[in-house]
């Protein structure tokens, strides 16, 4: 047992320093936790994901409370009853909706920040597999959560999806089987879905979140030069009060006062689009009851997920698949194939920065083409593309490695 | 400076996926249809006969829609009109009873909800009129089809449109618009309407049940006369684009090539009712999101000027 001050009052701050160490906590998250100067907005992306996250998490306590997990509820519990019997239930809504799709362009941006700015590199590749499998947990949760209103293009998105486990020309019929519960999506499918978007996934993301932050501790946050400084002396002349020649701020305030404005002017984008625009978030044929005898004309998934699904397409089946199963983790080798010395900017690098905007261009090109009908023209940009982004994950260990240390 | 360079290469990547995946997406899975401006003139259906090289059908329907030319510009007369449409009254009685199919559509703001020439083509050949021709050519007859009968010639067409433009023709609400319009084949569960009409209370189960077989026994006749249940429109106003409302309602054919749906016939002011009555049951929060919105918007520019604020004054002597 430490040693209590018989005479700390109850919940002063001297009682509570005792009992949880308060002082050192706040010293330690906020106050001593060093940021190097030299960073741009782009790095307030994570406290702009944070802030989504719980705008999610709100949204969808909410949502929880008068949806219905039955297929044959569902949907009406959805488009009836959260939206024009509940109060503000279409205000949750469109948060929820919204912010499913915004927190996947706010991702996509923090990947490649961290992919421009090298902060994948060299002590710090924890936070990027930690961020990956991030990335990842966040599919698994939108795509769970896209099931749930019980649509048209729920329903067939969760067939196409589930049969990228039957193996190929395996036909392995036995795991789709598993996985859903039932021959087709139905009612089992609908409750595991909905278990797993609401409790399972949501543990898993919180978890990985204070994972993602903790793996970030040690080795601090990268910077916009990708210099390599001694934090705790740049620290120690912050504290001097020589703030000016210091190479670090602390989190809080300093830093903190610049995520809270970035913040502010992302909620003003956010809020524009829930009130004016959420219907870019929610595709037009998830308003049509699902219909298990009636396939609609295009299938295709959220926009976020169409550069892997363009990789599935322009294959043969089993080759499809291969890819497929390769582009959604071979992202996670950034940090490993990149085998250049240089933590640097893409600009100040040899190759890697033609890679950087190829890939970036290559990725919205198999995004436009993973949405258009798959015919003519568009199969073939769509091969190119797909064979263009293996093609940059060869090369990319060879131009790197002949990168000059700088 | 740099910053605001940095965010603008963010910001056009942005919008550059976003036309991408949205409009120009759309572009290319969706067929582009021309909207008529609510003019009914057979131009579309002549168009589609020919392009199908149905040569005879395209003669056919040219020769109509002349005749319909030819009778709008006759002058009726409204009080003959009146007498005439008496015998339409044995069937558009406003009550909910089967006939040959479907429940006949009740006339009190037909003058208000429907086309001139529309109707006057309808009453000549309901089945060319509404471009559903196609479902008659060999067997069946339309359920309207012995009105070619009870008419008395050009002259009384003309009459009798006279007088349903003169004297139907109140001020109708969005609620009666989507009743006479569409509500005896469509149904619109959130707004408790279904083909025989507004579900009404009931102070037993037993009367509630009897009348959820009323309303299955008229759906069964609407699907075999259909050939399908037509679908449900609660969520319409969401479930289709702006464009493929108003052209599918001008034109059934032209978004869903040989439909069973009727053309109805509206006008541009009759189809903004019946919109509203859409927008109503689909998209309830609009009106709202609207009041809302402003105030939401205006907390976060106050909001995102203060932070800018304090973000000056921490900043001071740091750089």
């Amino acid at each position: 047992m430490a040693h209590f001050d018989e005479n700390a009052k109850p919940f002063s701050q001297k009682w509570l320093d005792e009992r949880l160490a308060v002082s050192t906590l706040k010293r330690v998250l906020s106050t001593e936790y060093w940021i190097p100067k030299n960073i741009n907005f782009l790095w307030a992306m994570g406290m702009v994901l944070a802030a989504t996250f719980g705008l999610l998490l709100v949204s969808g306590i909410m949502l929880l409370m008068y949806y219905k997990p039955d297929v044959n509820l569902a949907f009406d519990s959805v488009n009836y009853t959260i939206m024009s019997e509940v109060g503000y239930g279409w205000l949750w809504r469109h948060i929820h909706g919204v912010g499913a799709s915004v927190v996947f362009l706010i991702i996509y941006i923090h990947m490649f920040v961290g992919i421009y700015y090298g902060s994948y590199k060299r002590g710090r590749e924890l936070i990027w597999l930690s961020g990956m499998l991030l990335f990842v947990t966040f599919s698994a949760e939108a795509f769970s959560g896209y099931m749930l209103p019980w649509g048209q293009m729920s329903y067939w998105a969760g067939m196409v999806i589930t049969n990228l486990f039957s193996g190929g020309s395996l036909e392995a019929y036995g795991l789709v089987e598993w996985i859903r519960g039932d021959y087709v999506p139905g009612d089992a499918f609908l409750t595991r879905f909905f278990m797993l978007h609401v409790l399972l996934l949501p543990l898993v993301i919180i978890g990985l979140i204070v994972l993602h932050f903790g793996t970030l501790r040690i080795p601090h946050v990268n910077n916009q030069d990708g210099e390599e400084f001694d934090f705790e002396e740049a620290a120690e002349l912050y504290k001097a009060g020589k703030v000016k020649e210091s190479k670090v701020i602390p989190f809080n305030p300093v830093f903190l006062s610049k995520d809270v404005f970035v913040m502010g002017i992302y909620f003003i984008f956010f809020f524009y689009l829930v009130f004016y625009h959420f219907e870019f978030a929610m595709d037009p044929v998830n308003f049509d009851p699902a219909d298990g005898l009636k396939t609609p004309p295009h299938i295709y998934p959220e926009w976020y997920f169409l550069w892997s699904y363009e990789i599935l397409r322009p294959f043969s089946k089993d080759l499809g698949l291969i890819a497929f199963a390769i582009a959604q983790v071979i992202f996670f080798m950034l940090p490993f194939l990149d085998k250049s010395p240089n933590v640097a900017p893409a600009s100040r690098r040899g190759l890697f920065k033609y890679w950087f905007w190829i890939m970036l261009v290559d990725m919205i090109i198999l995004t436009f083409m993973g949405k258009l009908p798959p015919q003519g023209i568009w199969n073939t940009i769509g091969l190119v593309a797909a064979l263009l982004f293996f093609a940059l994950w060869i090369a990319l260990p060879i131009i790197t490695k002949l990168e000059k240390k700088l | 400076m740099k910053e605001l360079k940095i965010f603008g290469i963010v910001a056009a990547f942005t919008l550059l996926l976003y036309w991408g995946v949205e409009p120009f997406a759309h572009s290319k899975m969706h067929k582009h249809v021309e909207g008529h401006d609510f003019v009914y003139n057979g131009t579309a259906d002549i168009e589609e006969a020919e392009a199908k090289g149905k040569q005879e059908v395209a003669e056919a329907k040219k020769k109509f829609w002349a005749d319909v030319e030819k009778i709008s510009k006759l002058k009726g007369d409204v009080a003959a009109g009146e007498a005439a449409f008496a015998t339409c009254l044995g069937c558009h009685t406003g009550q909910p009873i089967n006939m040959g199919g479907v429940i006949p559509p009740k006339l009190d703001h037909a003058g208000a909800l429907y086309d001139k020439k529309y109707l006057i083509a309808l009453i000549k050949d309901p089945a060319m009129a509404s471009n559903v021709d196609h479902k008659y050519k060999d067997t069946s007859t339309h359920p309207m089809g012995s009105i070619k009968m009870m008419m008395g010639g050009d002259q009384q067409i003309a009459d009798v449109v006279a007088y349903i433009k003169a004297k139907k023709a109140a001020e109708v609400t969005p609620k009666e618009a989507y009743e006479e319009a569409c509500g005896r084949c469509h149904a619109m569960r959130y707004m408790k309407w279904t083909q025989l009409g507004e579900t009404p209370k009931f102070k037993y189960e037993k009367d509630a049940l009897a009348y959820k077989i009323k309303v299955l026994d008229e759906q069964d006749a609407v699907k075999k006369y259909m050939g399908k249940l037509p679908p449900d429109l609660s969520i319409i106003i969401r479930a289709r684009s702006e464009h493929f409302l108003e052209t599918f309602v001008e034109n059934p054919q032209s978004q869903l090539p040989g439909t069973s749906m009727p053309r109805v016939g509206l006008t541009k002011e009759g189809y903004e009712k019946v919109k509203a009555y859409l927008e109503e049951s689909g998209d309830p929060s609009k009106p709202k999101r609207e009041a809302l919105g402003p105030w939401v918007l205006l907390f976060f520019f106050i909001f995102t000027i203060l932070a800018y604020l304090w973000k000056k004054s921490v900043w001071k002597g740091h750089h």
